[in-house]
């Protein structure tokens, strides 16, 4: 094992574990980093780290043209309000940018207060440390912004977990967590994973490194199962892969219980013991036999009841689900399903089944709010950032309870999460009802851009009318050119001292250091530029820190090693045990089970029935689609839209301007069926034009069979950095954006999921990249969101958004 | 002496790109040259296929620009493209070992000399 820090020559070789910047989930891979002169000269895998064994996707391995990309922003700027949406930035030191922000802040929370100031973050990113510690403890607001309607992402499956069952965020067993990996004896590879709306090769979501999977099929023979509405080709070496019409796959996973109930695939000693409500639920999976399932997602009855009982009778089995479950507005109750699927196998954190976390948080997530009280000790090292600010003053308990937006309508999205609920932050941007927002921060966000904020044309103009707004981040982006005033040049990965934990803590393979390697221009790290911000607005808590180590041992690594062991090991595995539930390690308390009312996995669901949800798993058809409206598809809008699906070369909005990157894929790609291509006249590498009730933009034919005939992909992500950044080209953020597809507010009874995974469509062939979203030519469709009341109709509750814009006056927009 | 080779198992070759970039990485190559590429046979259905079984296969073979990376071989390291493959089939050998290898797998497997 080398050490941490070499010296090879006249270079120095860093082992260090990735998170971001760049964009990627905390899956923490093993990097060697040469340096020469206080400059990166290659990067490389590390051959030492237990996980990857010196593979890198290809975003690290291009680590180089980004950190040292000619566009990349290394000195902080400014910007007068007036100039928003112009080119017109000016290098300013850290001390004015810093000061520009502290004051604006003070000035804001003096007048209006400080819940008027709202942070944002980025998915997956390390940003998701920071952005609430920038709320809460920078400026003593509970608003911070994830701002993909419906929370869509990750936010939906902690809480199907939370309420469910505790352990954090179930993840496939791969012996992540043991020193010696698949030689650790106590290890037993799963003989089926059922991967579900999932594809880990390109995602290596949330910490799960995807081509473990490969590794365990050619090691172990472990045969895969993936249900997703499009051929993937980790679908080509699976079993059995259950092309699904999207939206539909709750049915498909209620069958899949009624088939392993009605066959006995159970095990009933661990149902007997550690569930709870089997027999409720099983009785409801009645009303879903896979004949019913099969009409609904259009797949083959028997393919159904071969893939559930190839899933019953595997042991051990093993789920891994996907993102998908998150952003439908049936995913609630995919999740609930999936969960049963899990446990009524028997392999609950079992060898080779689905392992549970103890559920460590990383002081991030609210953890039971009613405990808290602001008289109790002020340095408290265990305390979440929420205790910290109101023990230090910094926010007073009535704010939380009281300001925080959306929470009060879908408490369900307040009770795990730590955020505000996001497409009802979006109506009160718009109205100013509750009350009117006066200042936003973007950490490592972009909710004008193209990677989370669904009418991106709505977050754009709300978040202009601000009064103040600043970002931390590496490269100009469509929100930062449009709304803010000051940029702030944060440090990547390789340029700061840090840690990276799987699932965020909640589920922890390893803990890795993320050591500094370089230094480039004046970029600061996460930590520093809160740092120097705190001693600005709150001098009293943040000066207790004299840098960013401090900061980190305090707040950051607390629970874990001090940082300069976490330093020395790069990676320290975590080394949990199976069966903590057996152990007592799951509950607070110490006692064994799982930390729900009953101490059970709930399968019928008190959590969900205390917030007016149905307790068990029920099918939804998806607001937009075929069983919904079916006269609007037959009139204008015949396709079901999906969208999502990864690619390793990017992280959503992220590296379109890194060559190595953008030149895998250098254009937005829609996958369309053959039949559908030739019934259109579109040909391969034609551009197409594919438009929903809300919007229209281009992206490029991918003529391909994975997708069925009826259903379109749409990538996500893309924007057009090498274009005129100024308004209202924005880098051509409205051209092949497919968020401009997508509503807001169209979410399920709790607050979470929206219409990314299933939407309506039409299309046509176009001529060229440009056309109706030239830049001199940029048509940005008014919100629908009043005229559409799907909300009405289809989810009687909620109200419509009214105050539809015209985006062409309003926004200087020219026809 | 000894001629090398590359053992490639392309029935999980994931198409990921890894290899091009970690080759480019090692020879300071700009981004327009391949010391490895990876290629795509895209996905079709074959008539006689059973339902549900796809063909799509990736297939990462190295140019003539590649010289097995002899200099990290010297230091008794792998291929830069080896230690980088993230479903780990690329794999470096002797003809010989790559050959058994290959005879071990069965189906669906190659062996590169640049
Ligand atoms: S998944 Fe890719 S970007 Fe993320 S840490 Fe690993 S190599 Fe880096
Ligand atoms: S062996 Fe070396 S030179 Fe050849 S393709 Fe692999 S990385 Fe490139
Ligand atoms: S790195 Fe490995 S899996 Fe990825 S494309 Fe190259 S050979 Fe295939």
């Amino acid at each position: 094992m080398q050490e941490w820090k070499r010296q090879e020559g006249d270079e120095t070789i860093f082992r260090t574990c990735a998170w971001s910047p760049p964009g990627c989930h905390p899956v923490g891979c093993g990097l060697q980093v040469h340096v020469k002169d206080g400059k990166v000269t290659k990067i490389e895998g590390d051959p030492d780290h237990p996980i990857t064994r010196g593979s890198l996707c290809p975003r690290c391995l291009a680590l180089k043209e980004y950190i040292y990309h000619p566009d990349r922003i290394i000195h902080p700027m400014k910007r007068a309000k007036e100039d928003r949406g112009q080119d017109k930035w000016e290098q300013c030191s850290w001390d004015e940018a810093t000061d520009l922000v502290a004051n604006a802040a003070k000035e804001i929370t003096a007048k209006y207060g400080a819940e008027t100031i709202a942070v944002f973050g980025g998915t997956g990113r390390e940003a998701n440390n920071w952005y609430p510690q920038w709320a809460n403890l920078v400026f003593g607001t509970p608003n911070s912004v994830y701002a993909q309607a419906g929370w869509s992402c990750y936010g939906p499956r902690m809480t199907n977990t939370a309420f469910m069952m505790g352990g954090g965020y179930p993840e496939i067993d791969y012996a992540a967590k043991f020193p010696d990996r698949y030689d650790d004896p106590r290890f037993v590879a799963p003989e089926v994973i059922l991967i579900w709306g999932k594809e880990p090769l390109r995602s290596n979501p949330d910490g799960l490194y995807g081509h473990a999977v490969i590794e365990m099929m050619r090691q172990f023979g472990t045969k895969i199962i993936v249900v997703d509405p499009r051929i993937t080709w980790l679908g080509t070496r699976a079993e059995e892969i259950l092309q699904v019409l999207p939206g539909t796959d709750t049915a498909l996973a209620m069958a899949f219980i009624y088939v392993l109930a009605k066959e006995d695939l159970v095990d009933h000693d661990f149902i007997e013991k550690w569930t709870y409500g089997y027999d409720e639920l099983v009785e409801r999976v009645q009303e879903m036999p896979p004949s019913r399932a099969a009409e609904i997602c259009g797949v083959p009855e028997e393919q159904i009841w071969r893939a559930a009982r190839m899933y019953g009778k595997a042991k051990p089995s093993s789920v891994a689900w996907g993102l998908a479950t998150d952003e439908s507005t049936n995913g609630a109750q995919l999740g609930m399903c999936l969960v049963a699927l899990m446990s009524i196998t028997g392999f609950l954190d079992a060898p080779g089944g689905t392992t549970l976390g103890m559920g460590d948080d990383q002081g991030s997530v609210v953890r039971d709010g009613g405990s808290i009280s602001a008289d109790e000790k002020v340095d408290d090292a265990t305390d979440s950032t929420l205790e910290l600010a109101l023990k230090n003053g910094i926010m007073t308990q009535e704010t939380w309870y009281t300001k925080r937006i959306g929470v009060d309508k879908y408490p369900c999205v307040g009770q795990v999460l730590w955020t505000v609920q996001p497409d009802e932050f979006l109506k009160c941007l718009e109205t100013n009802d509750p009350y009117q927002m006066h200042m936003a921060g973007f950490v490592s966000s972009n909710p004008v851009g193209t990677a989370i904020g669904a009418e991106p044309q709505r977050w754009w103009r709300a978040l202009k009318r601000l009064d103040f707004n600043f970002a931390v981040d590496l490269f100009m982006n469509p929100t930062i050119m449009a709304c803010c005033d000051v940029f702030l040049p944060v440090a990547s990965t390789i340029e700061h001292d840090g840690m990276v934990v799987t699932h965020y803590g909640l589920n922890a393979s390893f803990y890795g250091a993320q050591n500094k390697c370089v230094q480039v221009d004046e970029c600061k790290s996460d930590v520093e530029i809160m740092l120097e911000v705190g001693k600005k607005t709150y001098p009293d808590f943040w000066n207790r820190f004299e840098d960013d180590e401090a900061y980190n041992n305090f707040h950051v690594f607390r629970s874990w090693l001090p940082w300069d062991e976490l330093r020395d090991n790069v990676v320290t595995m975590s080394n949990e045990p199976y069966y903590k539930y057996k152990e007592g390690k799951l509950r607070p308390d110490g006692q064994v089970g799982f930390p729900t009312q009953t101490g059970r996995v709930e399968l019928y669901s008190y959590a969900y029935a205390n917030f007016d949800e149905d307790p068990l798993p029920y099918y939804e058809p998806a607001a937009y689609g075929p069983t919904t409206m079916p006269e609007m598809m037959k009139e204008k809008y015949p396709f079901v839209l999906t969208t999502g699906a990864r690619r390793q070369e990017f992280f959503h909005s992220e590296h379109k301007q890194v060559p190595s990157l953008r030149q895998i894929t250098p254009w937005p790609q829609v996958d369309l069926n053959p039949e559908d291509a030739a019934e259109y006249g579109i040909q391969e590498g034609d551009w197409v034009e594919v438009f929903s009730p809300y919007g229209c933009i281009r992206q490029m034919a991918r003529v391909t069979p994975i997708i069925k005939k009826g259903v379109v992909h749409c990538m996500h992500g893309f924007w057009y950095p090498e274009e005129e950044g100024s308004e209202p080209n924005l880098f051509g953020n409205w051209k092949s954006n497919v968020n401009m597809l997508m509503p807001n507010s169209v979410n399920a009874k709790t607050g979470f999921g929206n219409t990314f995974k299933s939407m309506i469509c039409g299309i046509r062939k176009a001529d060229s990249l440009g056309g109706p979203n030239e830049p001199d030519h940029i048509v940005l469709e008014k919100s629908r969101q009043g005229e559409f009341t799907v909300q009405e109709t289809w989810r009687p509750a909620d109200s419509p958004v009214v105050d539809p814009v015209d985006y062409e006056k309003e926004m200087g927009v020219t026809k | 002496m000894t001629q090398h080779a590359l053992y490639l198992d392309l029935e999980f070759c994931s198409g990921c790109h890894s290899c091009e970039l970690a080759c480019r990485n090692e020879h300071d190559f700009d981004p327009e040259t391949n010391g490895i590429k990876v290629l795509e046979d895209r996905p079709i259905h074959y008539p006689d296929a059973p339902e549900g079984k796809w063909h799509w296969d990736f297939v990462a073979y190295p140019t003539e620009m590649c010289d097995l990376c002899e200099a990290r071989v010297e230091r008794g390291l792998m291929p830069a493209c080896v230690q980088t493959c993230q479903a780990k089939v690329l794999e470096y050998g002797t003809i010989e070992e790559c050959a058994k290898k290959l005879a071990e797998k069965g189906k669906k497997a190659a062996i590169f000399l640049p």
